[in-house]
């Protein structure tokens, strides 16, 4: 995700006017809502409302594939949506900010509709917050989307602000906005995710991130070149080593079954990760090959001294122009809806993967207190044996203080177990539907592409025949 | 399909490579008999070899020759006409050659039998077409492009590059690029024959070349002819031939005088569209080898969709295998389109390129004439001032000028005949383009919508 020559161009997909849109349709909503005071005082209407009005705003954002699924068919309902992406001051200090509109009838928000602006670095230290509190126990973590050293900087660099730089057909304003609508999407992916969470939903600081009017405490931890930074990657470091020498001997065929799995998705994604931004690549590089094509095409045309033959090639070279066009939009698809996903997935399987590590630390504490039980018990025994009645005192209450470390142990361990247990259940579900969904839409996105391309020839054909 | 895998095998012997491991059935293969030595290797593959997966039409290059608009109704011309016709019915490839063999049926009185076959090579060809250009009878025809060189390089190069990304791919992907390349190959392979065949076809169905002895020399004789392959010095020959065309065309392009306007008019026309034709040639060719390209990507896209699905649940495997298989036809699909794409837009582009070229080639013989006309009339000049040997070189000068006249008004009619037949021809592609285009685009979204169906319906 960091890497910016992966970036597609996004130049075909005007992002203001989306935004715009998007932001229409919920003004529309709110006002709806709004006008009609007896609306508000009953949820079921409140829903309804929503829920008629969101869909078609999610289906012009090409980015947000799942959320229609999710927004409609989930308990939580709660839709998030980010727009307008904004770059705030100039040079390294700039940053880009985002509009977080939350609409809800749940009743822990205080209000059905409000909005937020929020940097992307308030996003990570969300997520680091929801780590801290929840990995502990169990939970899923949904990953927020990379930080990027290239992008960021890159975009800090130029002078334009990328609203405008996203609006204009410019070539280096659309690196800029393809990386701020990608980083978008992914954020709104990320948002919603937790929104779905049973548990993280009702998260205070998830609350106060989407509610709160102040600018949140800047998370400093963050930041990829700090200290803490550097104190993260010592222990990340640690904890792969760790990783790697501890070896848990499994007593649940669950979790030995799960986690065997986990790691045959994992490789089996990262393939076909590769596959579909090859694809979207290749699609790419055609859109660019067909474009030269159509310049010289153009060419053609206008060196042929035959008049009928000189119009039917230069509208050749505007069909390819068109096909262009429809390429690029078709790489879109294999990137937005295809890789995007694959990638979301194999940040969720990461996730899993960490929770899976956290059970295993939870059981090495767990043995660990078991050992230095069994080593008090021992002193206990040698001191009775040495008739030393001090040292009997001294390790008895040891014992009884490690039996209770033990005993919380086992308890966290059995806590952590079933949690995540619960917590791949839910996990499974949603992945499947989400896969479903996925592959759906991506075939139906690549038939209105066919469409879109019958009709750009069948205009072509008379033109052809129109020669003589 | 064992020829074709006869064929490839061969290839992939030059290559160095092993093809073991993904062929079945070797029992029957020559290669299997204890030591054989590749240069002995000779694979054969019929022309008319059904295909379902290369869409290549053989004789659609055949649209390209005029003045007949189709094969068929040009056959008929011929025939009637108490003239020849020439077919390429078999080729082989041996190695770095390719082997043609020529069959001819005539009605002529000149050729000694009716009906006789001949085996040529590539070079064999270019030697005819350049004796045609030597003689200076031709010099106001546009005379047919030599056919190119058979050049396999791209495939083997592919092949190459599968080869050492052996590792990298599962089984089934690595047979179906292999699948892939070899309709490639054959594909390029049908083209180069086909290319051969229309060169001699419309030599042999012009009214006037068709009288040639050296065609005839070609198409009868039955031992090889003295044209061996190009060696050092020969290519150094072509290439210091190529290279007096050029001068010749910048140099009498700079220093002789031309008085018509319609001629001047059309050098540059022809200067100006040969070099957009070499250029939409170049940029069309990059635009579909990229098509393929997308073509293949869908291969791994499949295996790996397939892959996930030996994981799952079976309703959520077959969920996948169905999106798998969609993807492997959609790749089909899509690899259709950029074989037509090649066939209908690049090789009518590079057939008038290389027309144009011959069409150059005869401005360049009319300045040629025209200059040793000026000559002509220099002498005359001097020989009046003089007063010695007037009559020889009013003769001279009468000729220079009989002959320069004539040339001027053969090529004014070829240039003329040039531009209308180049619109037809592309008339014909245009439109078959589009429609093949709009066939696999209607293709492609019903089996998006089929797939749907199914899709939704297996939960």
């Amino acid at each position: 995700m960091s890497e910016e020559s992966d970036t597609p161009p996004f130049s075909t997909v005007n992002i203001n006017n989306d935004n715009r849109e998007e932001e229409d349709l919920f003004a529309s909503a709110v006002q709806e809502v709004s006008l009609d005071p007896e609306v508000n005082g009953t949820e079921d209407e409140m829903e309804k409302a929503t829920i008629r009005n969101a869909p078609p705003a999610i289906t012009t954002t090409l980015s947000s594939p799942i959320l229609e699924e999710i927004a409609t068919e989930r308990a939580n309902n709660i839709l998030i949506t980010i727009t307008e992406p904004q770059k705030i001051g100039e040079g390294m200090s700039s940053y880009v900010a985002y509009r977080v509109i939350t609409s809800t009838n749940m009743p822990i928000f205080s209000k059905h509709e409000f909005a937020v602006l929020r940097r992307f670095s308030d996003f990570l230290g969300l997520h680091e917050k929801l780590t801290e509190k929840y990995l502990r126990s169990g939970r899923i973590i949904p990953p927020a989307p990379e930080k990027s050293i290239v992008g960021t900087t890159k975009l800090k660099m130029t002078s334009t602000p990328s609203t405008e730089s996203a609006n204009g057909n410019n070539s280096s304003g659309s690196v800029q906005s393809q990386f701020v609508e990608r980083r978008r999407a992914a954020l709104e992916r990320f948002l919603n995710r937790v929104a779905q969470h049973p548990v993280l939903c009702i998260d205070p600081d998830f609350r106060e991130f989407l509610e709160s009017d102040t600018e949140l405490p800047k998370a400093t931890s963050t930041s990829a070149l700090s200290g803490a930074g550097v104190l993260r990657l010592f222990n990340k470091v640690g904890e792969t080593v760790n990783k790697i020498t501890y070896r848990m001997d499994e007593s649940d065929p669950w979790f030995e079954e799960r986690s065997s799995r986990v790691e045959g998705l994992d490789t089996c994604l990262r393939r076909l990760a590769g596959a579909c931004e090859a694809l979207a690549h290749e699609r790419r590089e055609l859109a660019a090959r067909t474009h030269d094509a159509a310049r010289a095409c153009a060419a053609l045309s206008g060196a042929d001294p035959h008049a009928p033959l000189s119009r039917a090639l230069s509208h050749a070279a505007d069909l390819h122009e068109k096909v262009e066009q429809l390429r690029m939009e078709q790489s879109n698809t294999d990137f937005f809806v295809l890789t995007e996903h694959i990638k979301d997935y194999l940040g969720l399987i990461g996730a899993i993967k960490d929770v899976f590590h956290e059970r295993v630390k939870v059981f090495q504490n767990w043995q660990h207190a078991q050992m230095q039980l069994t080593k008090r018990r021992e002193n206990k025994a040698k001191a009775e044996l040495a008739n030393r009645p001090e040292k009997i005192e001294q390790a008895s209450n040891e014992i009884i203080e490690w039996e209770a470390k033990v005993e919380r142990g086992q308890q966290e361990f059995d806590t952590i177990s079933r949690v995540i247990k619960k917590e791949l259940e839910r996990w499974e579900e949603v992945r499947l539907t989400e896969l479903r969904a996925t592959i759906l839409r991506y075939l139906e996105e690549h038939m209105k592409h066919q469409a879109q391309s019958i009709r750009y020839w069948d205009a072509f054909l008379p033109e052809a025949r129109a020669i003589k | 399909m064992v020829p074709l895998y006869r064929l490839f095998r061969a290839l992939a012997f030059t290559l160095g490579l092993e093809w073991n491991d993904c062929v079945e059935d070797t029992n029957h293969d020559p290669l299997s008999v204890p030591a054989p030595s590749p240069a002995t290797i000779d694979t054969k593959v019929a022309k008319k070899k059904p295909s379902e997966t290369v869409s290549l039409a053989d004789n659609s290059l055949l649209g390209l020759i005029s003045p007949s608009p189709t094969p068929a109704s040009y056959r008929h011309e011929t025939s009637s006409k108490n003239a020849v016709h020439v077919d390429i019915s078999d080729a082989l490839s041996e190695k770095e050659k390719v082997k043609f063999t020529v069959h001819t049926k005539t009605t002529l009185p000149e050729f000694q039998k009716s009906e006789f076959v001949v085996v040529r090579q590539h070079e064999e060809f270019v030697w005819l077409h350049d004796r045609y250009e030597e003689n200076e009878e031709y010099a106001g025809y546009i005379i047919p492009p030599a056919p190119p060189r058979p050049d396999f390089d791209a495939s083997r190069e592919k092949l190459q590059r599968l080869g050492e990304g052996e590792g990298a791919l599962t089984r089934e992907e690595f047979l179906k690029m292999k699948e892939e390349l070899e309709d490639e190959y054959l594909a390029t392979f049908k083209k180069t024959v086909a290319m051969h065949e229309v060169f001699l076809q419309r030599l042999a169905g012009h009214p006037v070349f068709r009288n040639d002895s050296h065609l005839r020399v070609f198409l009868e004789y039955e031992q090889d002819l003295c044209a061996k392959p190009r060696g050092k010095m020969d290519l150094i020959g072509g290439l210091m031939r190529s290279m007096t065309t050029t001068t010749d065309e910048i140099y009498l392009g700079a220093t002789v005088r031309d008085v018509n306007d319609f001629f001047e008019q059309e050098t540059s026309f022809l200067q100006e569209y040969y070099s957009h034709l070499k250029d939409a040639v170049a940029k069309v060719d990059r635009m579909t080898s990229k098509h393929k390209d997308v073509a293949d990507a869908h291969i791994k896209l499949s295996s790996c969709i397939t892959q996930l699905a030996t994981r799952e649940q079976p309703p959520t495997e077959r969920f996948l295998t169905r999106a798998a298989e969609t993807f492997d036809k959609c790749r089909k699909i899509e690899g259709r389109m950029a074989s037509d794409q090649d066939l209908k837009l690049a090789d009518t582009l590079r057939y008038y390129m290389r027309d144009a070229h011959a069409a150059k080639a005869v401005l360049v013989r009319r300045l040629r004439c025209l200059a040793a006309y000026e000559a002509a009339n220099r002498n005359l000049e001097k020989a009046r001032a003089k007063n010695k040997d007037v009559h020889a070189a009013e003769q001279q000068q009468a000729d220079a000028c009989a002959r320069f006249e004539q040339l001027s008004a053969r090529a004014r009619e070829e240039l003329l005949d040039f531009r209308t037949r180049r619109v037809a021809a592309f008339r014909k592609s245009l439109i078959d383009l589009a429609e093949l285009e709009i066939k696999h685009a209607r293709e492609q979204q019903e089996l998006f919508r089929k797939s749907l169906q199914v899709l939704k319906e297996c939960a």
